[in-house]
């Protein structure tokens, strides 16, 4: 039986992943199909249900949103999707207009704005708002005002503390919220079909009655006011600058880029004909404004067909391909499969059975597996090489140290590369998963970025050496943890051990020291500096340097096997400063951003870090493993000699006590 | 003695500490980046022999003693040297060892050899226009310029560099007909509108644009993206000691860029507002063309019949050719201020029109000619055309070793794989296929 239930874990978590895939089941509104139609928003062709999702993340850090958040979870609060939401913003912003979709974490901010506290009876949870709260009474103009002001006399976005941020992710939250209303629709049309036939009617009269004005003839006053009021609204709508929705071609004005509602409104009061997809987004909003079903299917249908027939396959791949990868969400699967794995690993010290170990590497393999689908599936929908920004580089990292642990696990068996690749797969991926809650992860790159040679060289190489830096690191940890918490480091898994550190941090400085200077040559191809001394380029170097500092303190035999340790775990605190570190500095020191939350987990692993390097320093009386593993940590070292330049696990502790 | 230091020199514990030295400089270098800013910091971490640390805010008596740049890098670098001559041997275990550290010397000498000769530079135009010079991104000249009667386009040009306008001292040159007293160097300045009935503060200078306009000083600037505009108060004196009057030469109008620059910021905070409404931006470009109209104004001095113009300029690097600007693409992103392509089609353009021809520069690809290098860096819109046109400004870097650290990476990738696959190839055939449990 046993032997059976790795089959079994992985069979049932491979049905798991699979059924993410399944399309979600929609007996009246085909929102799923909706959402998949491609616009241009940030500048790139993407689905409305990523800029549903990224939205949300924008306004409240999550992919749904709770119109209930005052309920407990098992009071069954009321949830959307992404693509309702935002589908309901579209075309009944007076109902979402009361749904609490802005996050405010600043208590100051709450009481600036006359917010109620969390309170059940007033049902507010003292942290989720609706636009109606935001904006009632003086609010809106205070947060307006503030938010220039700060913009003004801060625009280094460094010297804002955490109220003036807050307040101004309030205040871009609120821009994009309007935006969104005013996507397909002016926010304030009723029956948007209907107003359109109206506004095409009275343009003919209206333009001549424009024109009369201008010549200084007479003209009919009534015509004018009437082409004017839309107008009017039309300009409010493109200054908002929303979503662009109009795909270029015979059906635009533009034949090239992509274009706005407004833009196509207002070429037609200029005089040319009105494209049938404004009509085809009015009868979409129309009919799900006022819940007709087969009306919405049928427009959604024809929008589909429109855009084939325009030539925008590619585009309407993208966009259905895109939600499919959101709607699948792989990397939070493999989360999931990483921290089963890595439990199960860790069973294998405690029970010595070896399913559990097994189980854990089946596991590992299928995270894994989802893991590179889900990261070629974005390179596909980027064109970019993997890593492109720091969300990026995260599950980059985790993605190479999850293949150095089973390459690790494939030599000795013993489940330490198991642990090593899962913990730090999931951590990664945990990262990785803060990181997107501020919105858009596949942003376009700037034009000095914009470059797949140097972004698949440089960026890639370098983060495979942080990657394996940070597995050494973690190997050392596995020492420290086993050899003083248990009985479990014997002398021979401590010499493996050491085996593997050495190992991986030869493999981690031939990496980043590679991968630096690639970026230094790139550096010197965009701006004729090899090497400027910028702060990110210095945190690699220093990468660079403390892999070098290990191994030549090795050679020298300045440390043994417990200074190895000791040495890769301080890796750890030196990649994680150059990773992220030296991008807070630019928020950080002279101000109270310093303390933001990023800041507070960076400074939680150093310390962590630190605490187990006081650990690994401690005399081997106090190693719980000390009775098995003896001849380490004491003095008589050995002479330095620099044709010592062999693997470390050649020098064993025994040897030199020999 | 010498033995032992020699000894020292070769030790691998001296490595170890050298590294250790390194990773701190290179540490509070970049710490000292966020109050310093990258040019102070740069020079006072990591061109220098040594340096201490205190923190920006916090106790002022905390501070770190450290090596500067200079010194570990010496010190690396007769490391190194000193182990190879002890220890040197040839067998194939250590190829690799040997090929990365003589790439990692490479390296340090190349950067060596960068810190000494490279120049970096700036050459700004619109569209149309040629230049045959760049211009220095930190410091400043001063130069008494007349043109030569016969020879339309040339100048003759007397320079005096920044380093020596100190209040106080003055200068006598040979091929100046006068004495320049430098009455106040003011290392930072900040322009200002001499409004009649507005202003009650005398006028700088007797002559030229100090009687509309003051240079007041200002904090020196140390942050990266922002630079110091020096401003000098000067008085001529002529053979026999006689005044000829004083100026305000300033680094403000310099270059055509840099009045527009005056002129445009003295027009906004005459208009004041956010001057981003159509209506104030219109005023403000207004406004701005009329300053500036006063600004270019020449500021001369005559002497033995001789007219001589005085500017306190970008320090200038002259080519013997001439760079002309043919047309600039500035893409964005669709429905965004995301730049996507920036790209300057410029020509080259040398006297006899032997060579000439037309190259496109942009990120990533720059133009590699007669030992300089020419890369894109920014790009704007000429405000004060009367036909909108656009203007570039290009990064011209001159340095000499450039191609060293490409040598030197590869050198050091070839040693560091080898290293690499041989010890896996060893350990592969050494390890006994383990089922150790534990």
């Amino acid at each position: 039986m046993k032997q059976r239930i790795p089959w079994i874990l992985l069979v049932v978590f491979a049905a798991w992943a699979l059924s993410t895939a399944r399309p979600p089941r929609e007996e009246t509104f085909r929102i799923s199909a909706f959402s998949q139609l491609p616009i241009v928003f940030n500048g790139r062709i993407q689905p409305f249900d990523s800029l549903a999702r990224n939205s949300l993340l924008e306004l409240r850090e999550k992919q749904s949103i709770n119109l209930e958040p005052w309920k407990n979870w098992n009071e069954k609060p009321r949830t959307l999707s992404a693509s309702e939401w935002l589908l309901t913003v579209f075309t009944k912003p007076e109902e979402t207009d009361s749904w609490p979709a802005f996050r405010i974490d600043h208590p100051d901010l709450v009481s600036q704005l006359k917010l109620p506290l969390k309170d059940k009876a007033q049902q507010s949870d003292g942290k989720h708002y609706s636009w109606n709260q935001i904006a009632a009474g003086e609010n809106f103009k205070t947060i307006e005002q503030q938010a220039n002001q700060i913009q003004e006399s801060k625009s280094d976005a460094s010297l804002r503390n955490p109220y003036e941020q807050a307040l101004l992710r309030l205040h871009s939250g609120m821009i994009l919220y309007f935006r969104l209303k005013n996507t397909l629709r002016p926010q304030d049309a009723q029956n948007w079909t209907a107003e359109l036939d109206r506004l095409q009617k009275t343009i003919p009269a209206g333009v001549a009655a424009a024109r009369a004005q201008q010549r200084g003839e007479p003209y009919d006053t009534n015509a004018l006011t009437a082409v004017l009021e839309p107008v009017q609204k039309i300009e409010v709508m493109n200054r908002l600058q929303p979503p662009l929705v109009i795909p270029p071609g015979k059906d635009s004005h533009v034949t090239s880029e992509w274009t706005r509602v407004g833009d196509a409104l207002m070429e037609h009061v200029r005089g040319l004909p009105l494209t049938d997809t404004v009509l085809t987004y009015a009868k979409i909003a129309d009919s799900y404004r006022e819940g007709r079903a087969e009306d919405f299917n049928a427009a959604v249908q024809r929008q589909q067909a429109s855009l084939a027939a325009g030539g925008h396959t590619r585009e309407l791949n993208k966009g259905s391909k895109e939600q499919l990868f959101n709607r699948m969400a792989p990397f939070y699967t493999s989360m999931v499969i990483y921290v089963t794995a890595f439990l199960l690993a860790c069973g294998f010290w405690f029970t010595f059975a070896e399913w559990s170990r097994r189980s854990a590497a089946y596991l590992i393999v299928l995270a894994l597996a989802i893991h590179t689908v889900g990261l070629i599936f974005r390179m596909w929908l980027e064109g970019r090489p993997p890593v492109t920004n720091l969300y990026s580089s995260a599950i980059f990292i985790g993605w190479g140290a999850v293949i150095l642990g089973l390459v690790l696990e494939r030599f000795w068996r013993n489940a330490i590369g198991l642990v090593v690749g899962s913990s730090l797969g999931f951590a990664t991926l945990v990262i990785a998963h803060n990181l997107a809650l501020s919105g858009d992860t596949m942003i376009m790159l700037q034009a000095v970025l914009d470059t797949n040679f140097w972004l698949a060289t440089h960026v890639v190489i370098v983060t495979l050496g942080y990657a394996s830096t940070f597995v050494a690191g973690f190997l050392a940890i596995i020492y420290i943890l086993r050899g003083f918490f248990t009985k479990g480091l014997t002398e021979i898994e401590g010499k493996s051990l050491a085996r593997m550190v050495y190992g991986i941090v030869c493999f981690a400085t031939l990496f980043s020291f590679i991968g630096t200077v690639l970026g230094g040559i790139w550096a010197d191809q965009s701006w004729g500096r090899f090497w400027g001394w910028d702060p990110k380029e210095n945190g690699a170097l220093i990468i660079v340097l403390w892999n070098a500092l290990i191994l030549h303190a090795r050679w020298g035999g300045l440390v043994k096997e417990r200074g190895l340790m000791n040495l890769a775990i301080g890796g750890n605190i030196v990649t994680s400063w150059s990773w992220f570190g030296v991008n807070m500095l630019g928020i950080g020191l002279h101000s109270y951003g310093f303390m933001s939350g990023a800041f507070r987990w960076l400074a939680a692993f150093v310390v962590s870090q630190l605490v187990l390097i006081a650990i690994g320093s401690l005399p081997n009386r106090f190693w719980a493993s000390s009775r098995n593993h003896r001849g380490n940590g004491g003095g008589g070292g050995v002479e330095p000699k620099l044709s010592t330049l062999t693997p470390a696990s050649k020098k064993t502790p025994s040897a030199a006590a020999a | 003695m010498l033995a032992s230091v020699f000894k020292l020199l070769c030790s691998l514990r001296l490595t170890v500490v050298l590294l250790v030295l390194g990773i701190a400089v290179v540490f509070f270098g970049t710490l000292a980046q966020t109050s310093d800013g990258l040019y102070i910091a740069q020079a006072r971490y990591f061109r220098s022999w040594f340096s201490t640390w205190t923190p920006h805010s916090g106790p002022s008596w905390v501070i770190v003693p450290l090596p500067g740049g200079y010194l570990l890098g010496t010190l690396l670098l007769a490391n190194l040297l000193a182990a190879h001559i002890k220890r040197f041997q040839f067998t194939w275990n250590k190829v690799g060892i040997h090929l990365t550290h003589i790439g990692i010397i490479t390296l340090l000498l190349g950067q060596l050899l960068t810190d000494m000769m490279a120049r970096e530079s700036r050459m700004s135009f619109a569209e149309g226009q040629a230049r045959t010079y760049s211009e220095d991104f930190h410091t400043f000249e001063l130069a008494f310029t007349a043109d030569v009667p016969d020879q339309p386009g040339f100048q003759d040009a007397v320079v005096i560099p920044e380093s020596k306008l100190k209040t106080g001292s003055e200068i006598r040159q040979a091929q100046l007909p006068f004495t320049v007293k430098i009455r106040e160097y003011i290392p930072n300045s900040d322009p200002s509108f001499r409004a009649p009935m507005m202003t009650n503060h005398p006028a700088q200078a007797s002559e030229g644009i100090a009687q509309r306009f003051r240079f007041q000083s200002t904090p020196v600037n140390n942050k990266m993206d922002s630079k110091n505009i020096p401003s000098v108060v000067l008085e001529l004196m002529d053979k026999s000691g006689k005044s000829l009057g004083t100026w305000v030469a300033t680094g403000w109008i310099g270059d055509e860029s840099m009045s527009q620059v005056a002129a445009l910021g003295l027009a906004k905070s005459m208009v004041g507002g956010s001057g981003e409404r159509p209506e104030e931006m219109r005023r403000v470009r207004e406004m701005a063309r009329q300053f500036l109209g006063i600004l270019v104004v020449p500021q001369t001095v005559r002497v033995d019949g001789r007219e001589l113009a005085l500017t306190l300029r970008p320090t200038r690097y002259y080519e013997p050719y001439s760079i002309r600007l043919l047309k600039t693409t500035h893409e964005v992103y669709q429905g965004t201020k995301t730049p996507k392509d920036f790209r300057s089609r410029v020509k080259l353009e040398h006297p006899g029109g032997v060579g000439d021809r037309e190259v496109e520069i942009f990120m990533n690809s720059p133009l590699r000619y007669s030992g300089l290098a020419f890369f894109q860096f920014q790009m704007g819109e000429d405000q004060f055309a009367a036909v909108p046109r656009g203007t570039s400004v290009l990064q011209v870097v001159k340095n000499p070793s450039w191609l060293t650290p490409y040598v030197g990476c590869i050198v050091v990738g070839i040693g560091m794989t080898w290293q690499f696959l041989y010890h896996l190839s060893k350990f592969h055939k050494k390890r006994t296929p383990s089922t150790n449990l534990p």
